[in-house]
């Protein structure tokens, strides 16, 4: 089993990166793209098993230290 | 006073801070590892600047789930001054200690430079000995000092004149060019509520003697002392 966490800035929150890639994907050539978001990809790894106890653990992890609720939104998945 | 300073894997301005509390204030001061897990005996604590733990997940993220970090919870909630600098502001923005977050600067430039600081209060444990007017020419160097928090907390930061410094000009105006982050309403250190948890990004450790090219940060330093002089005079 396996947990896939995405870690994303949250709109009101400046995002240089995202702006800079932006400027150079318009800059190659790839006209029209909106808004580009950085953000991070998580795997863990867990034991095969129930789900739910994981996500509820995990739901807790990324609000105590994965994701920073003051400038961040996540997005928790299990997958088998 | 006896202070400590903490020391995580990573830290690289805990020396210059205990040089400043020992050489330059005269006062008594210790290295605590992140292991450690009391402040028993202390008055103040600072936490320094660096990279603790690799600035893995985000700044500060891992330093403040750290054993000593839970005694600096409990150190500040008794009223203790603690004073983070640098990566020590970024730990306690994560610690929940002082409201908001620091983030990547907007220029994406990790900017190593001297910079004008102008101190917006001085009430509280931190600013107490600056004198009005004066402002404070620091070193900074950081690549994620932008500080943000959403505009419900900027306004109550505002109202309650937690914010203690921000980054202005020569002529003392907080303009987009003195600010060399992109930091929100130019914020470059802030208290909570309480006063007596303070962070700031710039360096006050690295501008404390004229040998260094300026010694405007040791007022930052000599504020916190008289004020813990103070507190134990009226103790007495």
């Amino acid at each position: 089993m396996k947990a896939k966490i995405i870690v994303t800035p949250k709109k009101a929150v400046l995002d240089p990166q995202g702006k800079t890639i932006a400027n150079a994907l318009e800059q190659m050539g790839y006209k029209g793209i909106g808004a580009v978001h950085v953000g991070k990809y998580l795997e863990i790894e867990l034991p095969a098993g129930d789900r739910e106890p994981w996500r509820q653990q995990l739901d807790e992890a990324c609000r105590r230290i994965l994701s920073n609720p003051v400038i961040e939104d996540y997005h928790l998945e299990i997958e088998s | 006073m006896n202070f400590a300073v903490l020391q995580f894997p990573a830290s690289n301005c805990d020396q210059d801070a205990l040089h400043v509390v020992q050489n330059v204030l005269g006062h008594s001061g210790r290295l605590l590892w992140h292991k450690e897990n009391s402040l028993a005996g202390f008055d103040a604590v600072i936490i320094p600047g660096g990279f603790s733990y690799g600035d893995y997940l985000r700044t500060g993220a891992i330093a403040r789930f750290s054993p000593i970090m839970q005694a600096v919870q409990a150190f500040a909630a008794q009223g203790g001054p603690v004073l983070g600098i640098c990566n020590g502001f970024q730990i306690l923005c994560e610690a929940g200690l002082l409201p908001g977050a620091l983030i990547r600067n907007r220029s994406l430039q990790f900017r190593c430079e001297h910079i004008y600081l102008k101190t917006a209060s001085r009430d509280g444990p931190f600013t107490g000995q600056v004198p009005e007017g004066k402002l404070l020419r620091l070193p900074i160097a950081h690549g994620e000092g932008c500080y943000f928090a959403d505009d419900a907390t900027l306004e109550k930061l505002q109202a309650g004149s937690q914010i203690l410094w921000q980054y202005v000009n020569a002529a003392g105006e907080a303009t987009d060019q003195s600010n060399p982050n992109g930091s929100l309403r130019n914020i470059a250190g802030l208290c909570n509520e309480a006063r007596n948890v303070a962070g700031l990004m710039p360096h006050p450790e690295r501008a404390s003697e004229e040998i260094l090219g300026c010694a405007d940060g040791r007022l930052i330093f000599e504020s916190l002392l008289s004020w813990l002089q103070d507190k134990a005079a009226k103790a007495q």
